[in-house]
């Protein structure tokens, strides 16, 4: 279990979390949730006290980290950016780490296999690809047969077999009743990997629910519309001050209205209607919706794009 | 290279993060990169080689009756490379850390982050204790055997040669512990290599821009002159053991302050 209380961290003029509280719950997958630049790194930094937060508390199974006597046992991370030297190998690197807790070269072994880097064990860790040096880092944070796992983008740079193989390994973590925390700015990874959300963005919290609740929450009625009279609809809609977006000549989205609000509206005018599909709103959507006016970095054509 | 998943197995959580696993963890991490090995070999090869080279040569040129009044100076000439070589790697033992992001896991193992700086400094400096004080009579023996026949050897019994031989080791040790220091300090390999060379070798050549008075007070008392102090017979400010006790404040003030850093700094 995690708990952050009313965390803020402020790097120069740059405030990276601000009054952020959440707490995150054994036994579950729990996905830390933003775009890129919203805080996520910096959070897991503060929980591991890499970092010291100008203000609020966070603690571990009710405790700081830097307290815990081996702390290896208690809390596995990886981080971001790796945490790795890239002229010492895989093997010498998982060895360092194991020394610290006195635990035996026999785990570093077993995780090296847990994690299939059996083959470039003995490879320094600069020659590895990008996926490699994401199962290391796994490997790393197993280590110590931690009840509380912290991965930041643990996918980034995995194929869809190393994607599928984490996705399983963390549902296996959390059911083994451990605390499995991990951040992702990809949306459509944590529908399928996390039961639970929190969202942050620019440092602040947006959303502290589980999956299906973010979802109900979060979808609108949407229908999309392709007509001859798309014109005339449009101008009928709006004034129910619903909205409407042209999505290209005779293409409409509409917002707020169901598919059978649409449809009896085209019957009663005698509107002429190609296609009418309810959208179903993603967990993408949800997200980019949420965040849209969080984005530290909008560029300028998306703005246009959403004016 | 895809693992299934078969659960992870666990383990009994008994140990606990104590001095002496991070002594043997730093240890470990020494001696499995790159740079410590070429460093080192390095030092070694200079100390023992130029041990050879630089007296063959002063013997070579020597002209009929003349006497030469530093047969150690001689002898221990690598040691000037060496401490190049240590200093550098000192500094490498620190901010590779930073640079590479393996701070991070380090500071997540041993959360209490000052007994890593022990370990740190205490593990590089026995290493390179225990090859410099060999690598330094090895030196003296070769040179020795060069200057005898010219009846221009000093004797490994004289007064101060085997404190100049063991001060040869603890001084190197010193210097990399002080630019492991720097190197904490500043966190950063190419700042904390060029401070050291700085405060060792520009810093000296500097002082003459003083006036001479100045000069003559303040040199003897920077590092390089002090520690140099335990690796001479004769002549000096300061004795030697008053040198090399200099140029220790100079490196415990270098970990001192990396410690307190250290401490309140983010990681």
């Amino acid at each position: 279990m995690i708990e952050a209380r009313n965390l803020t961290k402020r790097y120069g003029e740059t405030t990276a979390v601000s009054d952020l509280s959440f707490s995150v719950q054994p036994g579950i997958v729990t996905g830390f949730l933003g775009p890129n630049g919203s805080g996520k790194s910096t959070t897991m930094r503060l929980i591991l006290g890499l970092d010291a937060p100008d203000s609020g508390d966070v603690t571990v199974n009710g405790k700081h980290y830097a307290i815990y006597p081996a702390p290896l046992h208690e809390v596995g991370a990886l981080l971001e950016a790796r945490s790795i030297h890239t002229g010492r190998s895989a093997y010498n690197h998982l060895l360092t780490l194991a020394q610290t807790h006195g635990i035996p070269r026999r785990r570093v072994n077993e995780l090296i296999e847990l994690v299939g880097l059996e083959s470039v064990a003995g490879k320094r860790v600069g020659q590895f690809s990008l996926g490699m040096g994401q199962r290391l880092g796994i490997a790393a944070a197993l280590l110590g047969d931690p009840d509380v796992v912290i991965l930041d983008e643990p996918v980034n740079g995995l194929d869809p077999d190393g994607i599928r193989w984490v996705r399983d390994l963390l549902k296996t973590l959390a059911a083994d009743g451990r605390t499995v925390f991990l951040s992702s700015h990809l949306m459509s990874e944590m529908s399928l990997t996390a039961d639970h959300l929190i969202v942050i963005g620019r440092g602040r919290l947006i959303a502290d629910a589980s999956v299906e609740e973010f979802i109900r929450r979060h979808s609108k009625n949407m229908v999309r519309v392709r007509s001859p009279h798309a014109d005339a609809i449009a101008t009928d809609v709006a004034r129910t001050g619903v909205t409407v977006t042209a999505l290209g000549p005779g293409l409409l989205e509409i917002e707020g209205l169901t598919a059978e609000d649409v449809g009896e509206l085209a019957a009663k005018n005698r509107y002429v209607l190609h296609e009418l599909m309810q959208q179903r709103v993603t967990l993408e959507e949800a997200f980019m919706d949420l965040t849209q006016g969080e984005l530290e970095f909008t560029s300028h054509a998306d703005l246009e794009a959403a004016a | 290279m895809t693992a299934s998943v078969g659960a992870l197995p666990r383990i009994p959580h008994t140990g606990r993060v104590t001095q002496a696993r991070l002594l043997l963890s730093e240890w470990t991490k020494l001696r499995s990169v790159r740079s410590t090995v070429w460093s080192l070999l390095v030092a070694v090869v200079f100390t023992i080689g130029l041990s050879a080279l630089v007296p063959a040569v002063r013997m070579h040129h020597l002209r009929p009756g003349q006497h030469i009044d530093n047969p150690l100076e001689l002898t221990l000439a690598g040691v000037q490379m060496a401490q190049l070589a240590v200093g550098v790697l000192g500094v490498l033992v620190i901010s590779a850390e930073y640079s590479t992001g393996m701070i991070r896991a380090t500071m997540t193992a041993a959360p209490r982050r000052l007994p890593v700086l022990w370990a740190k400094a205490a593990v590089y400096g026995a290493t390179v204790f225990a090859l410099m004080v060999p690598s330094a009579f090895i030196a003296f023996f070769i040179a020795h055997s060069i200057l005898q026949p010219h009846g221009q050897a000093v004797a490994f019994g004289a007064a101060g040669v085997v404190r100049a031989l063991i001060g040869a080791g603890l001084y190197l040790t010193v210097i990399g512990v002080f630019g492991l220091g720097l190197g904490a300090i500043v966190r950063n390999t190419a700042g904390g290599i060029a401070l050291f060379a700085g405060i060792m070798f520009v810093l000296p050549p500097l002082m003459n821009v003083l006036p001479t008075s100045w000069n003559n007070a303040a040199s003897p008392y920077l590092p390089l002159q002090a520690g140099e102090r335990i690796l001479q017979l004769q002549g000096g400010t300061l004795s030697p053991w008053q040198g090399f006790g200099i140029l220790c404040c100079y490196a415990v003030a270098a970990i001192a302050a990396a410690a307190v850093l250290l401490k309140r700094r983010d990681v």
